[in-house]
């Protein structure tokens, strides 16, 4: 579905990716795991067309992305979740999903997205006329999850849903992703420092080192590999 | 209760104001007779101001702070007065149809003068509405907004004195001229923000004041254009005092036109992508906005209003110098959207109204002008730091089975 070909990103001078190489399939739930500043976030924002990578290539359903602009790249289905969440903070709940649904024009859609996302997560529901700076970290990246899927998305991507949250919503947020990739077929790339969670729920998992993929497996082989284990599960 | 320690932090700020004010409001050098007057009587008067002053201050304070808990603790904000008649079609609507009436019935009631105060402001209004869309919904911070009403007043002096196009022809093409002036300057300010933004655009409005005032083959210098001629109704022209009636009337229709067309924006998909960009401008990019386009469609929005405001003023003062489009007019637009509140319409329309009908009434204080305005503008920011009338934003209502409509 996604393939990402030797891609080179840089920021400045400073070259962030060193030929990165991916391959998605539909229906799959991919992790990116490494550690800080390894180039994870960026691998996504050039995949988004943020950071547009300087060579290499990046095709989405066999059609060339790569210097595509952000806006045209959402409207092909690919949609992320960025870091830090970034809800719009004076919107309210339901304003933030409309954002979500920017593109789209079908209304009667949007309404049962709508509803198909307070189903996902009900104190959504509760908050909705809330300004979204009101809500709590959890409930925020909730939030993003279900504005990033009113785009209905066939590949979402999430940057560091874990990031800065209780480990029991940590858990309840990645029980909904695999929900959602099992119920709605939509492919998930999952950028994470929290190896272990993300590595129990992905089907594979690459691991990235200083702007390049060093090992790519399936995720319960890259659970019981001894590096891995030492380098980023801490066990 | 007045408790002591109230009493001893005012007595302090009436002894430091005294003494900061003491060079100014006490020393007098006469000049003539060479001797200096001593004039304590003033520091009496500032000491007794300010400790009373003290006291109201943090009065007032104590209130703010009293409504924020109360709010904070769950209990519903109570809309101000504003908002409340904004809300309420049953007050809404009558107090609409008041100003209606008094709006057309002005330039009959009242003097030459007054009507020509009034278009004044109008023509503010106007500018306003349009920074509003820049500044308040977008949320780009344009010091340079007058650049565009030059643009506008020149286009109208210079076409008509080179061509000799009427009026009629030259406002829209001042608007258009406007537009493009705006997305000329949008498109190397797309990938700015914040101060830098600001920076750039108030370069941009000086350049273009300089341009008028030096290139004298083209605009005629510092001198300026003079005589340009008044709008004409239906081919006739009019004496002073009526074309000055029908100016008005011009500008009362501009302002609702204006004032159909921004609430009809606020209200676009346009309109929430720049109200999702001035709040996050990555997250923005992740919905799928194109950031590029919107930015440019803000700036040239923006600016055609600020193109045709240059046409009227052009028309109204029948003269244009390059003195009329100094940074000190940005400044004063900005401070219209400030004050009035940002992203709100009605909130302009008061701001525009206060701040230029104000120092034209309050002449007698004019050596004080710029005093005032700094205390209205800390007043103002200390207890409605979102301005006069915050920005009511419609909310979107979802019914669970029935219509995701949109509701007022």
């Amino acid at each position: 579905m996604l393939k990402v070909k030797d891609i080179h990103t840089f920021y400045g001078n400073i070259e962030a990716l060193k030929g990165v190489s991916l391959d998605i399939s539909e229906g799959e739930i991919i992790t990116l795991i490494g550690a800080n500043g390894a180039g994870k976030s960026t691998t996504l924002m050039s995949i988004c067309g943020i950071t547009p990578p300087r060579m290499g290539e990046i095709t989405f359903m066999d059609q060339p992305i790569t210097n595509m602009k952000p806006d045209k790249i959402v409207s092909l289905g690919i949609c992320q979740v960025p870091e830090g969440r970034r809800i719009f903070p004076y919107l309210s709940v339901t304003e933030n999903l409309d954002m979500g649904a920017f593109l789209r024009k079908d209304m009667n859609h949007i309404k049962t997205d709508m509803e198909y996302v307070f189903d996902l997560f009900p104190i959504l529901e509760q908050r909705r006329h809330q300004p979204g700076g009101t809500l709590s970290g959890g409930e925020q990246q909730m939030l993003a999850i279900s504005r990033a899927l009113m785009a209905r998305p066939r590949l979402l991507l999430l940057d560091e849903p874990s990031l800065g949250l209780a480990p029991l919503i940590v858990r309840q947020i990645f029980e909904i992703v695999k929900k959602i990739n099992t119920e709605n077929d939509t492919t998930i790339f999952l950028v994470e420092q929290n190896a272990n969670l993300a590595l129990q729920v992905a089907h594979r998992g690459y691991v990235m080192e200083n702007g390049q993929i060093v090992i790519t497996d399936a995720a319960d082989r890259l659970l019981s590999n001894e590096d891995i284990r030492k380098a980023y599960l801490g066990m | 209760m007045i408790k002591f320690s109230e009493i001893k932090k005012s007595l302090w700020v009436s002894l430091w104001f005294m003494f900061l004010t003491f060079p100014v409001m006490v020393i007098r050098v006469n000049t003539i007779e060479n001797v200096i007057e001593w004039r304590w009587e003033n520091m009496i008067f500032i000491g007794v101001g300010s400790f009373l002053f003290s006291f109201v201050w943090r009065y007032l304070l104590k209130q703010k702070e009293y409504g924020l808990k109360r709010a904070e603790e769950g209990g519903d904000i109570r809309p101000s007065l504003a908002q409340r008649i904004l809300r309420d079609r049953k007050i809404f609507a009558p107090a609409l149809t008041v100003v209606g009436i008094f709006a057309l019935l002005f330039p009959y009631v009242f003097s030459l003068y007054q009507t020509n105060i009034m278009i004044s402001a109008l023509i503010f209004v106007m500018l306003g509405l349009g920074l509003n869309i820049v500044v308040g919904l977008a949320g780009l911070l344009d010091l340079g907004y007058v650049a565009f009403y030059a643009v506008g007043a020149y286009a109208y002096a210079l076409l008509n004195y080179h061509f000799g196009l009427s009026f009629w022809i030259l406002l829209p093409v001042g608007g258009a001229l406007g537009m493009l002036f705006g997305i000329l300057l949008g498109f190397p300010v797309l990938r700015l923000r914040g101060d830098y933004l600001a920076i750039v655009t108030l370069g941009f409005g000086e350049i273009i004041r300089l341009i008028l005032e030096n290139w004298n083959e083209f605009s005629f210098g510092p001198s300026g254009i003079s005589n340009i001629p008044r709008p004409s109704f239906f081919g006739m022209s009019l004496s002073v005092h009526d074309s000055t009636i029908f100016i008005y009337y011009i500008m009362i229709a501009l302002c609702i036109f204006t004032i159909f067309v921004v609430n009809r924006l606020q209200d676009s998909r346009i309109g929430r992508a720049w109200i999702a960009l001035r709040e996050d401008e990555v997250a923005c990019q992740a919905m799928g906005i194109d950031k590029a386009k919107t930015k440019l469609t803000a700036f040239a929005l923006g600016a055609t209003w600020a193109g045709m405001g240059g046409v009227m003023f052009a028309a109204k003062t029948t003269f244009v110098n390059p003195a009329s489009f100094t940074i000190w007019e940005s400044i004063i637009i900005l401070c219209i959207v400030v004050l009035g509140g940002m992203g709100s319409v009605v909130g302009v329309i008061i701001g525009a109204l206060i701040l230029i009908l104000l120092p034209e009434y309050l002449r007698a204080f004019s050596e004080y002008r710029m005093l005032m305005f700094g205390i209205l503008l800390v007043v103002m920011m200390v207890f409605r730091p979102g301005g006069i009338v915050s920005d009511v934003r419609r909310i979107y209502k979802f019914e669970g089975s029935g219509g995701a409509g949109k509701d007022a």
